[in-house]
């Protein structure tokens, strides 16, 4: 039905084309030059007046009418079936009619399901035929209007550029819609999961266990919420990391900017940018296969009990990943460094190695700074390499031996597989995700902050 | 015109102090010049065995050892007016035999001989009488993919010195095996259906179409979505916006969405376009709705840039020849950023290609026998199928997993090497 619509706007918009384009040709020939704007621009302006505002209604009633509809459905469902349920409850509900709607049966569905799937079939056919027909009429009379005010002196042409600029607006204003998106709908799943468990609790608590029961008679842990275990985790691995890639991307900046000849150069560079476009989740593989039983039998040859899934294994790929992130940045700061300072050191006998030291990265301190700030914020986003390669249990230590969860592992956790929006374990994940978002915000705010502020002291 | 004197005295640049000082100096500088080269081999050495890793495991994927057998389709087992419903696994079953006269008698002998087939060599015999009902009565030549640990005993994954307990196949199994060797009828050839078939439980029938498909659908659904939305904004950002508050909140919001971790982006998906909305979960118009958000801060970032680059010249130009403001960025700038934006958007889907994390919340990560037929099916996608053959227990995934990274490093080459070609193409210096 949604494609029946859409063709039909598309058809409508250029039949609104061709005759308001037609008009305008009369009008050049009826009038001569006195016409305003140019034939097309009066098929323009009819075809944006048939097709937008059809548009819009279309995508809107797409995303709310599976709403609507399963909430008259559940409304229609008689009370026996729904007082007391809760929203888990009537979400199977909803999709046993959907199931039995869409004519996959398994065993034998209440009378009261198979009615409500006949209703809902009913439904759905209706309210596809009344959105192509409420959508037919809106473009007729869209067109009606919009071919009235067609005239030999009507500025068709700014009519058309206004609604151009308005398209544009609103897709900038989209931009922003995301941001708040993002905000509500974490702020909104966080609340709930608040209200279920205090926020000191989350914020403080020592101990993680979100394996809640699902039957009350299932043996499992209580829930646990206390999310310190996990942020150490995600601190743990995010320090080793930095600690692996801050150096080598750093001193590969310098050798690339002070010592490399142009043909190191060029070999370089590609290789770094390779690095940065490998799939995280290639890297992830590589920590499971490679690198985690490496240290591994490294640790045991020295005596070290490594755990199989090492902060140290993930942190350390993880710094793989940022080398060419802090490196390109670090090069950036290198670079902005002003001529004038660098040549002075040199003339008055400084080494070269000097120069690096005492004035460019003096001078590019603030740069490199920020960059590594991002390369940590990143670090602590990073989701698929910890997903394979880090643990699922919360442990409080520092060791990076022993094995460690972090947030965004935490997140991927609880919400793979099926998922109810009204569970404590479910909606923690958003708590971690809202945590998640500000920490990395802060730490982007500040790193920007730093290296703008730099910038502005050569300019 | 002062003439300045050398200093009378200063330091003495020939002494021992001053050139052990010297040598200090200058050490201090190759120290500094070998941490570089270090750090260097270190980032270069990283991605040599990376893609070693990568490249040795999933070779051996790419082909598949298969075995010939001849089938003979008894017209007591199939009837020609109800194929699909033959009795494949005796046909299978009484080609075993045949392959092997001297354990015919020993049922379960000849049990374990049929697990050097795949599990599936029914469906394979199936659908060939199916597709031709004229063979029932005669003799069907096939060569069936053989199961997975005797695909790896061929392949010399699994090592025969190995104790018996130890392997995975036992004694008497890789004596039938090396029988069929010997006999010449186990060949090798190259892994079509690592392409071309679906998911499956069985790591010797188990492809990437699915994930190739709900790919393709994923990158569809966020180049219409992401694209357009992402040149408009950027047009009115670049050109229109009047330099103010407003932009300026819009212009850092944009920055700093981009920075924002990708498994935010999932739960966004999760809450507002499946919980809220009600979209149907796994399906790639979720995940590419999802993607695009991602992507649409890099498309106006790029989209930008490319206008910034177009000269003023330009503008002035238009303006001169009676241009409104709307038909100079319309029909002279925007055509000359195009090669811009559109090397920007290759970069931006190629990234999105690889994006893992986002689609495992939204449920991309299903396990699916059959490809997706559209946008509102279940799919999953080449790096969360990676993600599924790399948790699953298998041993034969591990390989599988290996070619799956390779072929979607393919795909980003590929969509990078375009993006590069464009830009030296189609680029122009003012």
């Amino acid at each position: 039905m949604l494609g029946t619509a859409l063709l039909l706007i598309l058809g409508m918009s250029i039949v609104a084309f061709i005759v308001g384009r037609a008009s305008g040709r009369r009008f050049l020939r009826a009038s001569g030059s006195s016409i305003h704007s140019l034939p097309s621009y009066h098929g323009l302006f009819v075809a944006v007046w048939v097709g937008v505002p059809a548009l819009v209604l279309v995508l809107l009633w797409a995303a709310l009418s599976g709403t609507i509809v399963d909430s008259l459905l559940l409304a229609s469902l008689p009370d026996s079936m729904t007082t007391g349920v809760t929203g888990a409850g009537l979400d199977l509900v909803l999709s046993e009619i959907k199931n039995v709607a869409a004519g996959l049966l398994f065993g034998e569905p209440r009378p009261e399901i198979v009615e409500a799937a006949a209703r809902l079939n009913r439904w759905d056919a209706l309210a596809g035929w009344a959105m192509v027909v409420v959508v037919f009429a809106l473009m007729i009379v869209a067109f009606a209007v919009a071919r009235t005010r067609l005239a030999p002196r009507f500025r068709a042409r700014n009519a058309f550029e206004r609604w151009l600029s308005g398209l544009m607006i609103a897709a900038s204003v989209g931009a922003i819609l995301v941001t708040v998106g993002i905000v509500v709908s974490l702020l909104v799943e966080s609340l709930a999961f608040f209200r279920m468990v205090p926020i000191g609790e989350f914020l403080f608590g020592l101990n993680w266990e979100p394996q809640m029961p699902i039957r009350a008679d299932q043996v499992a842990g209580l829930g646990a919420f206390g999310a310190v275990p996990v942020f150490l985790g995600t601190i743990v691995i995010a320090t080793v990391a930095t600690l692996f890639a801050a150096p080598v991307g750093l001193f590969t900046a310098i050798y690339l900017v002070e010592y490399a000849s142009e043909r190191v150069r060029s070999v370089v560079k590609p290789v770094l940018e390779v690095l940065a476009g490998v799939p995280t989740i290639v890297y992830g593989f590589f920590a499971v296969l490679t690198v985690a039983p490496a240290i591994r039998s490294t640790g045991n040859s020295l005596g070290l009990a490594a755990s199989p899934n090492s902060a140290l294994a993930a942190g350390v790929v993880m710094g793989i990943m940022l080398i060419p992130f802090i490196s390109s940045l670090s090069d950036d700061a290198l670079r902005a460094v002003p001529r004038s300072l660098r040549d002075g050191s040199l003339a008055i006998g400084a080494t070269r190695a000097e120069t690096v030291r005492k004035v460019m990265l003096a001078a590019a301190l603030p740069g490199i700074m920020g960059g590594v700030l991002l390369a940590v914020s990143r670090a602590i986003g990073e989701t698929m390499i910890v997903v394979m390669a880090a643990g699922l249990i919360a442990t409080l230590t520092i060791n990076p031996l022993d094995s460690v969860t972090t947030v965004t592992v935490q997140i991927v956790t609880l919400l793979i597989g099926d998922t109810a929006f009204d569970s404590p374990k479910t909606l923690a994940a958003f708590a971690l995700g809202l945590v998640l978002f500000l920490t990395t915000l802060l730490l982007n705010v500040i790193a920007l902050r730093i290296v703008n502020r730099y910038r502005e002291k050569y300019d | 015109m002062t003439v300045i004197d050398a200093p009378a005295t200063g330091p003495d640049w020939s002494s021992a102090a001053s050139n052990a000082n010297r040598r200090r100096r200058y050490a201090a500088d190759r120290r500094l010049r070998i941490y570089g080269l270090t750090a260097i081999i270190i980032a270069v050495g990283v991605l040599v065995i990376l893609l070693a890793t990568v490249l040795t495991g999933g070779a051996s994927a790419f082909v598949q050892t298969r075995v010939t057998v001849e089938f003979t389709i008894d017209p007591e087992l199939v009837s020609a007016d109800n194929i699909q419903r033959g009795n494949y696994r005796q046909i299978i079953t009484n080609a075993v035999a045949e392959l092997f006269p001297e354990i015919a008698d020993d049922r379960t002998a000849l049990t374990a001989a049929g697990r050097i087939l795949t599990s599936n060599a029914q469906f394979f015999v199936r659908d060939a009488v199916v597709a031709d009902p004229s063979l029932i009565g005669r003799t069907l030549t096939l060569a069936i993919p053989a199961s997975d640990p005797f695909d790896q005993l061929n392949k010399g994954t699994i090592a025969r010195d190995l104790p018996e307990e130890q392997r995975r196949v036992n004694d008497r199994d890789t004596a039938l095996f090396d029988q069929l060797v010997d006999r010449g009828l186990v060949s090798t050839p190259f892994n079509w259906g690592l392409f071309f078939n679906a998911d499956s439980r069985f790591p010797e029938l188990a492809g990437l179409r699915g994930a190739i498909i709900g790919s393709f659908y994923l990158l569809l659904v966020t180049l219409l979505v992401s694209v357009p939305v992402g040149i408009a904004a950027a047009i009115y950002l670049e050109e229109f916006a009047r330099r103010g508050r407003w932009s300026r909140l819009i212009e850092v919001n944009i920055n700093n969405l981009a920075a924002v971790p990708s498994v935010v982006f999932g739960l966004l998906g999760l809450a507002v376009f499946i919980n809220f909305f009600g979209l149907p979960r796994s399906a790639p118009l979720v995940g590419g709705l999802v993607l695009s958000l991602m992507t649409l801060p890099t498309i106006i970032i790029v989209t930008r840039a490319a206008l910034k680059a177009v000269p003023p010249s330009i503008r002035e130009a238009a303006y001169g020849i009676g241009a409104s403001k709307h038909q100079m960025v319309l029909h002279h700038v925007l055509p000359l950023a195009l090669p811009g934006i559109l090397t920007g958007t290759i970069i931006g889907m190629a990234q999105a290609l690889g994006e893992t994390a986002p689609l495992l919340l939204v449920g991309m990560n299903a396990f699916l026998t059959a490809a997706p037929g559209g946008i509102t099916d279940a799919a999953t996608a080449l790096p969360t199928q990676i993600y599924i053959w790399a948790d699953s227990s298998e041993r034969g995934f591990v390989a599988k997993t290996s070619a799956g990274i390779v072929v979607l490093l393919l795909f980003l080459i590929v969509m990078n090497a375009v993006a590069i070609f464009l830009r030296r193409r189609l680029e122009r210096t003012w």
